[in-house]
């Protein structure tokens, strides 16, 4: 269906930060289709990351953020070697979710 | 995990409803829990404030937006944007002349930094502002983008 999430998570002294590539169309409903149709909205609405069972990002998305999001974030608490679990839910109802070491 | 597993059964079989036609789809937009509707859909900074609980927001040195002085793409302009406030719970990330000015909030988890990065798109040159919510105060940064190609498909 989509694509996986492309996690890249590394750790300096007590903060870990995490840049991940998110593979969605994201259309955000005020797109014309080739035929001038409207192309409905569909896009990412939540998502988040969870590191040893504790949410350490969650997000709300609407339909401006771009196709293929982008997402920086940080967090304390974490060490190398754990694993960064990140997952989302669409407005169609799709899901995916996508772990990583952090490095 | 009971509940993610709970959510993810759910979800898919809530999913193959709407495939299978029995609930309309138009029935799930805007429905993942925790998805502020109102706050999606509303037009301007102080009516995104009202709709996320609070009275009104004050321009903060505390608050930093970083973003382009001029976007060239209006479908891909990286913003970041942070809180030095602590106590800082949520960051969120409005343009203002997009169709509906709130493009994205982030919650700020104990542990969490209240610092992201992400990429949004633009309509036309705006206004763009990074809104923290710290303890039930809101306080903002602005920063003026100038788009050349919009990004909404227009």
């Amino acid at each position: 269906m989509s694509d996986p999430m492309r996690i890249r998570a590394s750790v300096q002294g007590d903060i870990t930060t995490v840049r991940a590539l998110v593979s969605h169309d994201m259309e955000s409903g005020q797109r014309k289709d080739a035929a001038g149709n409207t192309v409905p909205a569909w896009h990412i609405q939540n998502i988040n990351a969870v590191v040893n069972g504790k949410t350490v990002m969650n997000a709300y998305w609407g339909p401006s953020v771009s196709k293929n999001p982008f997402i920086q974030f940080s967090f304390k608490g974490a060490k190398s070697g754990d694993k960064i679990v990140m997952s989302w839910v669409d407005t169609k109802g799709d899901k995916r979710s996508d772990e990583a070491a952090i490095a | 995990m009971k509940r993610r597993q709970f959510i993810n059964h759910g979800t898919t079989v809530l999913g193959l409803a709407v495939s299978a036609g029995i609930i309309p789809a138009g029935a799930f937009a805007q429905s993942a829990t925790g998805w502020n509707k109102t706050a999606f859909e509303a037009k301007s900074l102080a009516d995104v404030v009202k709709a996320l609980g609070g009275a009104s927001a004050t321009a903060s040195n505390d608050i930093v937006l970083n973003a382009p002085e001029i976007a060239e793409n209006g479908a891909v302009v990286r913003m970041s944007f942070e809180s030095k406030m602590p106590g800082t719970t949520m960051l969120a990330l409005l343009v203002e002349k997009n169709p509906a000015a709130m493009s994205a909030s982030f919650d700020v988890p104990e542990g969490a930094i209240a610092n992201f990065a992400t990429n949004v798109k633009m309509g036309q040159t705006s206004n763009v502002y990074a809104l923290a919510k710290v303890g039930d105060k809101y306080f903002y940064a602005m920063k003026e983008v100038k788009v050349t190609l919009g990004g909404c498909g227009g």
